[in-house]
């Protein structure tokens, strides 16, 4: 395998994945657990080392106050923002926060900004890829919700760095799902594609010609999804019980999230049946029961997915297309399994929606498609370009507090737009320029990206200076600006003071792996998993010799098998991981036949409809990864 | 504070497009990107319609400017040169961004026209520095002043909407005045069709002047001006009856 590896990361608000493309087919990358998703959820053990996934989701029922979940919602954002989802979500901030400060989340007696605690799924996710390959990863391509603004977008770029990863671009997430659609089906047409995830909304429209993915016109909500479903349920369970058992337990973290977990599960059931039970142990013995029917839920979450209608009407007006000439629908995120959902989207397009593509995992999928793309392409992607549009208008304050707009949304990126600022007072030194992304007239209502300072223009009476701002907003949808001062040909200086986002300073202090140690920790890390993985094999191993297909194998079999245990036994003391997996893989091939029989005999049950490689080890970096199926109801 | 402009510089001319050699492979090349070896160049400051090495003709066809459009994309884009220099890379983003932002204006009839109003040095109304000016020192936000053959209509038509949004907020109704300002709605609409078939008509007038630039269609020559003067005056009055049509849509709407 080649070095240079790029992979395609969905960093989302529930769940988050890896991929990449394995010649000319996306895949996504399992975790130690054999999961292809890694639950977005960071947590402080008992040494305050962070965990993340699935570990840390056991650590948000026992501990709360050392976990941290839905923090996407954070990205880029202060702390005036975030009053609704402080009284939503459980995020404890940091006491000393001052406004206009970024965001800091208590977790144990630590702090963290929100890029950092996105850095370290990123991470895992990086080390989930690393062993894969048995080699490095460096290069990523990011997902993000179309709508993001530029903020968010800048704050999911400083994850990536934090996590040792260089950013190579960021993906609208529709975006990358239409990729990994079109990867198949090579046609033409316009197709919309409708992404409700855990906490974002976005609606895409594309027209797809011969292999140029262009957008025409993007909308969405950025708090938007499953979560407010989810906040919903338990609200109502909430007020339910201090109506009935007269217990408040609001400020209870650890039964709030006990009932989270209920609701959560109760939600995902009730789309394949037509009624659930919650039964849930609450403290002081107490017992929280309610059944919930299909029609009652479909009611409740109705003004929640009656949210996504504005923006899709918007997005087909902004298109001038008519519902009728869309050609194909395609749905993304696990919120989109929710038949009420899909009757909507049915109603909206008129049409029955796409839904191939597990909705889990098509972002990831696509984010690896555009990885390749970017690496060069391969026959399946060649001839693919992406063509995206910036979903927010670019504004500049002028007089009054009123915005002009001078990049409108939906406008194909890279996009630029320049302009000319002259001085009011005789020898004016400096000029400053409000930077505003949103649609609306007024500053105030639109969101600051930034405050410039035009510094170093050259003394001269008021009005002469002519200094030309130019605005660009990259294939990242980012913003740069730069300056020139035209009478005298000198390069103006801007200070940039981002309104919530990290200086490059104070990224460059967090990453998380310094570059020194990175080659170092990665061999370590590799020797442990190798040395685990020959644990669990060994003890599979003690396992199956107690049972009746042992007795099975000849003799010369069972001498090959000591043979090769000896072996591993023997290398796994060394510290070399490359002879510790060979050794791995060695009595994994001679201790097939026993697999075999195993689960051929009624004393396997333990290990049935699978070989003894799978039973019991995850997923070694030789084991085959096929593309995990989509689920379907 | 600011002044506003589409273009890098303004009021560029149509610049004749240089012949330089390429930089990495030194093919001799007059585009954006070397025919011979496929390497993006660094950009030219040069107008929209020079990118696409087109003459500033006004009747347009469209299917042929997006097939171009694809092309250059297929040649510009950051992302055939994100394993490329830092200077590639660079002059990819500009170039890419110039194409977009060159495709978004000429694609469209209306922002097409109003550029080459702008490259010949025209100012529309709504962003001539007067009107500006005068919205301030009134401490409005700016304002038009109405098309004289308009005067009557609009007048009555105002009154109408003022009564609308007084019926709106005492939750009254009154359908012969909504049927009234549809009426004068259906009739706005037909102006503005009417207006766009006018401008077409200066197209063809403006393109078939600089077919044959000399010596009547020379920059600058009294020619250029009627005409574009012609069309200047379409799209102040165009653009007066679109906010006119935005309010009532607003008023029927709400």
């Amino acid at each position: 395998m080649s070095a240079d590896h790029i992979v395609g990361i969905d960093l989302g608000t529930t769940n988050s994945l890896v991929a990449f493309m394995q010649g000319e087919t996306p895949l996504v990358i399992p975790g130690e657990d054999g999961s292809n998703l890694l639950p977005s959820v960071v947590a402080l053990d008992g040494n305050n080392q962070p965990v993340i996934g699935n570990s840390a989701r056991k650590q948000l029922i026992e501990t709360p106050e050392r976990a941290v979940y839905s923090v996407k919602r954070l990205m880029g954002r202060g702390v005036e923002d975030i009053q609704d989802e402080l009284k939503l979500f459980p995020f404890r901030l940091a006491d000393d926060l001052h406004p206009g400060e970024v965001l800091r989340i208590t977790l144990g007696d630590k702090t963290f900004t929100p890029p950092e605690i996105s850095a370290l799924i990123l991470r895992q996710l990086k080390r989930n890829a690393e062993r894969y390959f048995g080699g490095p990863v460096t290069k990523a391509v990011i997902t993000v919700p179309a709508y993001f603004n530029d903020a968010q977008r800048q704050a999911t770029k400083d994850a990536g760095r934090i996590a040792g990863l260089e950013v190579l671009r960021l993906v609208n997430e529709p975006t990358a799902a239409s990729l990994a659609y079109g990867l198949d089906k090579k046609q033409n047409g316009i197709v919309a594609v409708y992404d409700l995830g855990g906490g974002t909304f976005d609606i895409s429209i594309l027209k797809l010609h011969d292999g140029i993915f262009e957008v025409i016109a993007t909308n969405g909500d950025t708090h938007l999804g499953g979560d407010d479903i989810d906040n919903l349920l338990i609200t109502i369970a909430l007020d339910d019980i201090r109506g009935d058992l007269g217990v408040d337990l609001r400020r209870n973290a650890e039964a709030v999230q006990a009932i989270r977990k209920a609701v959560i599960e109760g939600k995902i059931a009730l789309s394949s049946q037509p009624s659930i039970k919650l039964d849930i142990d609450l403290p002081q013995a107490k017992r929280y029961q309610r059944e919930i029917t299909r029609e009652r839920f479909e009611q409740l979450i109705q003004p929640i997915i009656d949210r996504t209608v504005g923006p899709c009407k918007q997005a087909m007006k902004d298109a001038g297309l008519k519902p009728e000439q869309i050609d194909e629908v395609v749905l993304v995120g696990g919120s989109t399994r929710i038949p009420k959902v899909r009757a909507l989207v049915r109603e909206l397009f008129r049409r029955e929606p796409h839904t191939d593509l597990n909705p889990d995992e098509v972002v990831a999928l696509g984010a690896a498609v555009q990885a390749n793309i970017l690496g060069g392409g391969s026959l399946a992607t060649q001839n693919m370009l992406l063509l995206d549009v910036t979903p927010l208008s670019l504004g500049i304050e002028v007089a009054g507090g009123v915005t002009d707009k001078i990049i409108l949304r939906n406008s194909t990126i890279p996009a630029s737009a320049t302009q000319f600022y002259t001085t009011q007072v005789d020898g004016q030194a400096n000029v400053a320029i409000h930077v505003l992304q949103g649609e609306r007239e007024l500053a105030n209502d639109c969101r600051s990206l930034a405050r410039f300072d035009l510094k170093g223009i050259p003394p001269m009476a008021a009005g002469i200076p002519r200094v030309e701002v130019k605005f660009l907003i990259d294939a990242n949808g980012i913003l740069h600006v730069s300056a020139r001062e035209q009478r005298s040909g000198k390069e103006a200086e801007i200070q940039v003071q981002p309104s919530y986002g990290l200086t490059d300073e104070q990224v460059e202090n967090m990453i998380l792996d310094s570059f020194d140690n990175a080659e170092e920790d990665f061999r370590r890390r590799q020797l442990i998993e190798a040395r685990n993985e020959a644990a669990t094999i060994l003890a599979a191993l003690e396992k199956g010799k107690t049972s009746a297909a042992w007795g099975q194998l000849t003799t010369d079999e069972k001498r090959q098998i000591a043979k090769m245990e000896k072996a591993l036994i023997a290398v796994k003391a060394e510290d070399d991981h490359a002879a510790i997996r060979k050794g791995i893989d060695a009595l994994n091939q001679g201790t097939t036949r026993l697999a075999e029989l195993m689960m051929d005999t009624a004393v396997s049950s333990a290990l049935k409809g699978k070989n003894m490689d799978e039973a019991d080890l995850g997923e070694g970096p030789t084991a085959p990864h096929p593309m995990a199926k989509a689920e379907f109801e | 504070m600011t002044t506003k402009s589409a273009l890098t510089v303004i009021g560029a001319k149509p610049l004749p497009q240089e012949t330089h050699s390429c930089w990495s492979c030194g093919s001799m090349r007059a585009a954006h990107f070397c025919e011979a070896c496929g390497k993006v160049q660094p950009p030219q400051p040069v107008d929209y319609f020079t990118f696409f090495g087109l003459p500033p003709r006004l009747d347009l066809d469209v299917t042929q400017l997006e097939k171009d459009f694809y092309d250059l994309s297929r040649r510009l884009h950051p992302d055939l040169s994100a394993r490329a220099g830092s200077d590639e890379q660079e002059w990819s983003l500009e170039q890419s961004s110039m194409l977009n932002d060159a495709y978004r204006t000429l694609r469209d009839p209306i922002r097409r026209t109003e550029y080459l109003l702008h490259l010949e040095g025209r100012v529309l109304e709504e962003q001539s520095k007067i009107a500006t000016e005068q919205a301030r020192a009134t401490g409005e936000l700016k304002k038009q002043i109405v098309p004289p053959d308009l005067l009557e209509e609009v007048f009555e038509l105002n009154m109408q909407l003022e009564e609308l949004r007084r019926n709106q907020k005492m939750q009254e109704d009154d359908p012969a005045l909504i049927s009234e300002i549809k009426k004068h709605k259906t009739a706005l609409e037909a102006r503005h069709e009417a207006l766009l078939q006018e401008l077409h008509t200066h197209w063809k007038a403006w393109d078939k002047l600089i077919a044959h630039t000399q010596p009547e269609g020379a920059p600058g020559s009294e020619e250029r001006a009627q005409i574009t003067g012609k069309m200047l005056d379409v799209l102040n009055r165009r653009n007066y009856i679109r906010n006119l049509l935005r309010d009532v849509n607003a008023a029927l709407e709400s």
